[in-house]
C-alpha cells in the first residue's frame, strides 16, 4: 500500500528528470561526429572513408577515419595526450596517498581518544562547508607566498625554483580527498563491532596481525569506496587545479577549459565521448568485480 | 618503546590521526588564515602584497567607492554588493528548483523495486561522471542560437506555422541557472534517495491506516521523515553553487558575474589577490552563515557521507 | 600448574568515563578466587558489572585498581594475545571473511603451528562440536546454533587454561538453549577446564555451575554453589534476584543463641524460633524472608506456632504448580503449591475470598540485614 507509487506525477517527473540529465549528453556525443569544423550546427556525419582528409571550407568531406574523424584527430592531438597522463598520475597518486592516511585517522577517530580528536574530526567537515574557490585562492596563496619566500632565501634560481606543478596540484588534490575517504570508512566502521578485533587478539594475534587479517579485510569494502570517490573527485577536480596548476601540468579539465576559450571543434565533442566511455567502462567493471566477490562471500 | 605505544591508547590514536591532520592543518587551515591576512593587506603596483591592516578591500567590496563620476570624494558603487547578491539568489533558485526536480525522482527509485533502485541510482551517476567543463560546455552546445533546443522549438514551430526566431539563451541568467542545476542535481537526488528508502512500507500503511489520503501522507509522512535528506543535499548544492565560476564563465558570459567570477579574476586577470581574498572571505562567511543556520534548524544528518 | 587458582581477581576495580563526563565504576572492589577444573559462573543484570569482569580476565580492559591473576601469574597489562585463556563472545565474533576452517585455524595458526598439525586439531575440535564436515562453509551460511558451536570450537581448538564464555547462549532459542546447556556442562567435565561463564540467566547459571558469583552494582553479593545462593541468601538482594521471595520487615525481638524472634508489624505478631546468621543483634532492623514454594498453606488451623490466617486475593494455575496470593494481616504473600493429584473440580482449588491457614516453618525462614 503506498499511495505515490504509481502516481503519474511521479512518472511523468522523473521521465522528464532523467531526460533533462541525459539530454546534454546524447548531443555531445552526437556533435562528436560532425562534419562541419565549426561545430556551430550540426552538418550531418562526416560522410566518407578516404586516404587523406579533404576539407571544403569548414565541412569535412571525407576522412581516412570516416565518421570517427574527431577522434582520429583526438589521437594525434600530442596536448591532450599530455593532460590524460598528468590527470592520471596526479589522481592516482592522490588516491594512493588520501586513502592510506584517510583511512587511518578513520581508525583513529572511530576507535580512539585522543586530545587532537575534535579538531581532527571538525577539519575534515571544511572541504564540504567551505566553497572550494575559497580553498583554492587560499592554497595558491600558500604555494606562491612559501614559493617566493624559499626560493629568496636560499637564492635559487632557473630550474631549482620552485614553482607550480605536479607536486602541487597532488598535494592540494589530497588535501580535498582525504576528509571525503576518512568520512566514508568512518562510516563504514561505525557498523563494525570490536569484538572481531576483541576475537583475534584473544587467539593470540597481535595488533599488527588483527589488522592485517581481520581489520582490514573487513572494511576494505569501505576503503574501496572511499578510494573510488576520491579517484572521481580527483579526475573531475576542476577549481582546486585551476589555482595550482603550473606549465607541464595541465590536466584534461584544464584543457577542456582552455579550448572552450578559443575555438571549439568537434574535436572536444569526441573527448568528452572517450571520456564517458573510459570512465563508465571503468565503474561498470569495478561493480561487476564487486557484485561478484559478493557472490563469492555469500 | 613498543610496550609504552601499546598501552597508550591515546598515542596511538593521535599517531594514526597525525598524518591527515597536518595535510589538513597546512592545506586547509593555514591557507584560510593566509588568505584573512591577505584581505587586509594591500596591492602593491606590481601586483604583490603589501602586508598592513587595512580595511580598504572590505568597505571597496560594501560599495565605498572614491573613483566617483561627479567628482565627489566618495560615493556608494554598488557593482560588488549586487555581485555578491546575485550570487546568493542565484544559490538560492538553484537550491530550490534542484529540490522540486530531485524529490519525485528520488521517490520513484526510493518506491521502485529493490532489484531495480541500484539501476536507477546508477543512471543518476553516469552523468556525473563526465567531467564537470564538460558537462557546461553541453549545456553551451545546446543552449547556442544555433543549438539544439531552437532547432527542436524552430521544427514545432514550423509544423505549427508559427512564424519563429531564433532565441538567444546562451549568456543569460537562465543559462547560467540551468547549468547550475544540471552541474549539481545528483547532489540532491543522493542524499534525498538515502533518507526516503530508509522509511518503512509499514509506516505508510499505518498512515493509510489511520486514514491519511495521499497528499496528507505525503505532507505528514513522506516530507518530514525525508528533511534529513533534503538538508544534506542542500548544503551539498547551495555552497558550491555559491562559489562555482565555471557555469557562469561559459554559459553566462560577460553578462553573469558572480562572486566566484569577481575571485578568480582578482587574482588571474586583475593582479589584486588582496581584494580576492577580502571576497573570498566573505563568501565563506555568507555560506557559514546560511549552512549554521540552515542546520541549526534541521540538524546535520549522516545523509552528507552517504551521498 | 602453579596455583590452584585458575583465575584470581584482588581487589579489583575498572572506573569508566561516561559520555557525560561522570567517572564511574562498573566493577568495585571485585575479589573472587576460580579454582581449576571449576565452572564457574558470574551472574547479574546488565550493568552488574560481570561482564568488565570477564573482559579483565581476558585482557581486553585492564583494572584501574587490582591485580588478576592466571594461574598465579599477575596479569598487569599483558595483552589479550599473550594469556592463555580464550573467549566465546556473546556475539560469536565470527571472522566473515574466512571459512569455518580458517576461522579455527586462525588461532593455531598465530601459535605457529604445522599445517598438518592445524589440520589434525582442527579435525577433532569440529566433531567434539558436532560440526564434521562444514569446515568449507562461511560463517553466514549457518544456523544460530551452528555459529555457536563454531564460536566454541573456536576457542577450544586452543587448549586454553581458562574458557571465558560471555552469555554464549542468549542469541539462541528456548529448546536449543537448554541443549547446550547440557552440552556445555558435559563438553566442560570431558575436558576438564576452567569454564568462566557470564549470564543474567539465573536458571542457566543454576543448571550448569559448580559456583556461582552473584553480582549487582559492580560488587559480588554472594559467591557460592547453586545450593547455598538459592537456600542460604546471604543477603536480601541475593535471595531477591535468585528465585522468589516474600519479604516481612520487622524488628529483633529477643535472640538466643541460634534462634530469633522477630516482631513483624505488617502481621501484628511475632515470628519465633528462626535460624539466624551471625552478626545480627537485638533490636535491629530486618526482612524475614521466605520462598513461596516453602510455605504451608491449609484451610484449617492446626495450632502451630507461626500459623497466620490469611485471605486469597488471587489465585493462577500454570500447570505444574498453582500461584496463591494472599493477604496476612497487612502483608501481602504469596505461595506456591504443587499440583499434586490430578483434579478438575473447581473446589478442590482455593478460590478468591476463601479464608486459609499459613504456616511458616522456623527453619524455612531466614533473618536478613535489612539494607
Amino acid at each position: 500500500m503506498n499511495p505515490f507509487r504509481r502516481s503519474p506525477f511521479v512518472i511523468v517527473a522523473t521521465v522528464l528528470v532523467y531526460l533533462f540529465l541525459y539530454a546534454p549528453i546524447v548531443g555531445l556525443v552526437l556533435y562528436s561526429f560532425n562534419a562541419s569544423r565549426a561545430n556551430v550546427t550540426f552538418e550531418g556525419f562526416v560522410p566518407a572513408f578516404s586516404d587523406r582528409v579533404v576539407m571544403e571550407g569548414s565541412l569535412v568531406k571525407s576522412s581516412p577515419c570516416g565518421p570517427f574523424h574527431w577522434y582520429c584527430d583526438l589521437a594525434k592531438n600530442d596536448d591532450v595526450a599530455e593532460a590524460a597522463g598528468n590527470t592520471l598520475t596526479i589522481a592516482v597518486t592522490a588516491t594512493i596517498v588520501a586513502t592510506i592516511i584517510g583511512t587511518m585517522a578513520a581508525i583513529a577517530l572511530q576507535r580512539y581518544d585522543f586530545k587532537l580528536k575534535p579538531f581532527s574530526q571538525l577539519s575534515l567537515y571544511i572541504p564540504i562547508v567551505i566553497p572550494e574557490i575559497v580553498m583554492g585562492i587560499g592554497v595558491l596563496t600558500l604555494f606562491s607566498q612559501l614559493f617566493g619566500w624559499v626560493n629568496e632565501a636560499f637564492n635559487l634560481s632557473g630550474d631549482a625554483r620552485l614553482s607550480l606543478g605536479m607536486a602541487t596540484v597532488t598535494i592540494s588534490h589530497i588535501a580535498f580527498m582525504v576528509p571525503f575517504v576518512t568520512l566514508v570508512v568512518q562510516a563504514r566502521l561505525q557498523g563494525f563491532d570490536k569484538s572481531f578485533e576483541e576475537a583475534a587478539m584473544d587467539l593470540g594475534a597481535n595488533e599488527w596481525t588483527t589488522f592485517r587479517r581481520v581489520t582490514f579485510p573487513m572494511i576494505l569494502p569501505g576503503v574501496m569506496s572511499g578510494a573510488l570517490l576520491a579517484f572521481t573527485l580527483s579526475l573531475d577536480d576542476f577549481v582546486i587545479t585551476f589555482f595550482t596548476n603550473g606549465p607541464g601540468s595541465t590536466t584534461l579539465p584544464i584543457y577542456v577549459y582552455g579550448l572552450l576559450r578559443r575555438i571549439i571543434t568537434p574535436q572536444v565533442n569526441a573527448l568528452s565521448t572517450v571520456w564517458i566511455l573510459v570512465v563508465f567502462t571503468a565503474v561498470l567493471l569495478l561493480q561487476l568485480i564487486q557484485n561478484r566477490e559478493q557472490k563469492q562471500h555469500s | 618503546m613498543l610496550k609504552r605505544l601499546r598501552e597508550n591508547k591515546s598515542a596511538q590514536g593521535t599517531l594514526l590521526a597525525l598524518p591527515t591532520t597536518f595535510w589538513l592543518f597546512f592545506l586547509l587551515i593555514i591557507p584560510l588564515f593566509l588568505t584573512l591576512v591577505i584581505s587586509f593587506g594591500k596591492r602593491s603596483p606590481d601586483g604583490d602584497v603589501i602586508y598592513t591592516f587595512s580595511l580598504d578591500n572590505y568597505t571597496r567590496l560594501f560599495g565605498y567607492s572614491t573613483d566617483c563620476p561627479n567628482g565627489q570624494a566618495s560615493c556608494f558603487d554598488p557593482l560588488y554588493v549586487q555581485i555578491l547578491w546575485r550570487s546568493l539568489t542565484l544559490a538560492f533558485n538553484t537550491t530550490a528548483l534542484v529540490i522540486i526536480m530531485a524529490y519525485p525522482l528520488a521517490y520513484f527509485i526510493a518506491r521502485a523495486h529493490p532489484k531495480k533502485r541500484n539501476l536507477f541510482l546508477f543512471m543518476v551517476l553516469i552523468p556525473l561522471w563526465t567531467n564537470f567543463v564538460i558537462r557546461v560546455y553541453a549545456w553551451m552546445m545546446l543552449l547556442r542560437k544555433e543549438g539544439a533546443i531552437n532547432i527542436i522549438i524552430g521544427w514545432l514551430a514550423s509544423l505549427l506555422h508559427i512564424p519563429f526566431t531564433p532565441l538567444e539563451m546562451l549568456y543569460t541568467p537562465g543559462a547560467v541557472l540551468v547549468g547550475m542545476v544540471y552541474e549539481f542535481l545528483p547532489f540532491m537526488i543522493l542524499p534525498i534517495y538515502t533518507s526516503l528508502e530508509k522509511i518503512d512500507n509499514s509506516l505508510y500503511e499505518a498512515a493509510a491506516d489511520l486514514g491519511a489520503n495521499a497528499i496528507k501522507t505525503l505532507l505528514r509522512i513522506t516530507l518530514p521523515l525525508s528533511m534529513p535528506g533534503v538538508v544534506a543535499g542542500t548544503i551539498l548544492v547551495f555552497i558550491p553553487v555559491m562559489g562555482t565560476f565555471i557555469v557562469s564563465d561559459i554559459l553566462g558570459g560577460r553578462q553573469v558575474i558572480l562572486v566566484g567570477n569577481l575571485i578568480q579574476r582578482q587574482f588571474l586577470d586583475a593582479r589584486d589577490p588582496t581584494f580576492g581574498s577580502a571576497a573570498s572571505l566573505i563568501l565563506m562567511i555568507m555560506t557559514l552563515i546560511v549552512t549554521y543556520f540552515y542546520t541549526r534548524k534541521f540538524g546535520f544528518g549522516e545523509e552528507i557521507v552517504a551521498a | 600448574m602453579t596455583s590452584e587458582f585458575a583465575v584470581e581477581m584482588r581487589d579489583v576495580v575498572k572506573r569508566f568515563i561516561t559520555p557525560e563526563g561522570n567517572e564511574m565504576a562498573a566493577v568495585d572492589r571485585v575479589t573472587m578466587q576460580i579454582k581449576n577444573g571449576e565452572f564457574f559462573s558470574m551472574l547479574g543484570s546488565s550493568g552488574c558489572g560481570k561482564t568488565t569482569s570477564l573482559r579483565m580476565i581476558a585482557g581486553f580492559e585492564w583494572p584501574t585498581e587490582g591485580e588478576v591473576y592466571i594461574e598465579g601469574n599477575a596479569m598487569g597489562h599483558t595483552p589479550p594475545f599473550q594469556r592463555k585463556v580464550n573467549t566465546v563472545f556473546q556475539s560469536y565474533a565470527l571472522f566473515q571473511h574466512m571459512t569455518v576452517y580458517q576461522n579455527l585455524a586462525f588461532g593455531l595458526e598465530m601459535e605457529g603451528a604445522k599445517e598438518e598439525e592445524i589440520k589434525k586439531r582442527v579435525g577433532r575440535a569440529l566433531e567434539m562440536v558436532q560440526l564434521t564436515g562444514m569446515d568449507r562453509r562461511r560463517p553466514r551460511q549457518l544456523s544460530g546454533g551452528q555459529q555457536q558451536r563454531v564460536a566454541l570450537a573456536r576457542a577450544l581448538v586452543k587448549t586454553p587454561d581458562v574458557l571465558l564464555l560471555d552469555e554464549p547462549l542468549g542469541a539462541l532459542d528456548l529448546k536449543l538453549r537448554k541443549e547446550m546447556q547440557l552440552e556445555l556442562k558435559a563438553l566442560q567435565q570431558q575436558l576438564g577446564i576452567t569454564f568462566i561463564y557470564v549470564t543474567h540467566d539465573q536458571e542457566e547459571a543454576l543448571t550448569m555451575s559448580d559456583r556461582i558469583a552473584v553480582m549487582s552494582k559492580g560488587q559480588v553479593q554472594q559467591m557460592g554453589t547453586p545450593v547455598e545462593i538459592y537456600e542460604r541468601p546471604s543477603n536480601k538482594f541475593v535471595a531477591d534476584f535468585i528465585g522468589e521471595s516474600n519479604f516481612l520487615e520487622g524488628k529483633i525481638k529477643s535472640l538466643s543463641k541460634n534462634e530469633a524472634s522477630v516482631f513483624v508489624p505488617s502481621l501484628n505478631t511475632e515470628v519465633t524460633g528462626m535460624p539466624i546468621s551471625a552478626g545480627l543483634v537485638k533490636g535491629e532492623d530486618v526482612v524475614v524472608s521466605i520462598r513461596p514454594e516453602k510455605i504451608r498453606i491449609a484451610d484449617k488451623d492446626t495450632k502451630s506456632n507461626n500459623m497466620f490466617r490469611a485471605r486469597v486475593t488471587n489465585t493462577v494455575y500454570i500447570g505444574a504448580d498453582t500461584h496463591i496470593y494472599v493477604d496476612v494481616h497487612d502483608a501481602k504473600m504469596k505461595v506456591l503449591e504443587q499440583n499434586r493429584i490430578s483434579r478438575l473440580d473447581p473446589k478442590s482449588f482455593y478460590v478468591v475470598g476463601q479464608d486459609v491457614w499459613l504456616l511458616l516453618m522456623p527453619e524455612n525462614t531466614l533473618v536478613l540485614k535489612k539494607d
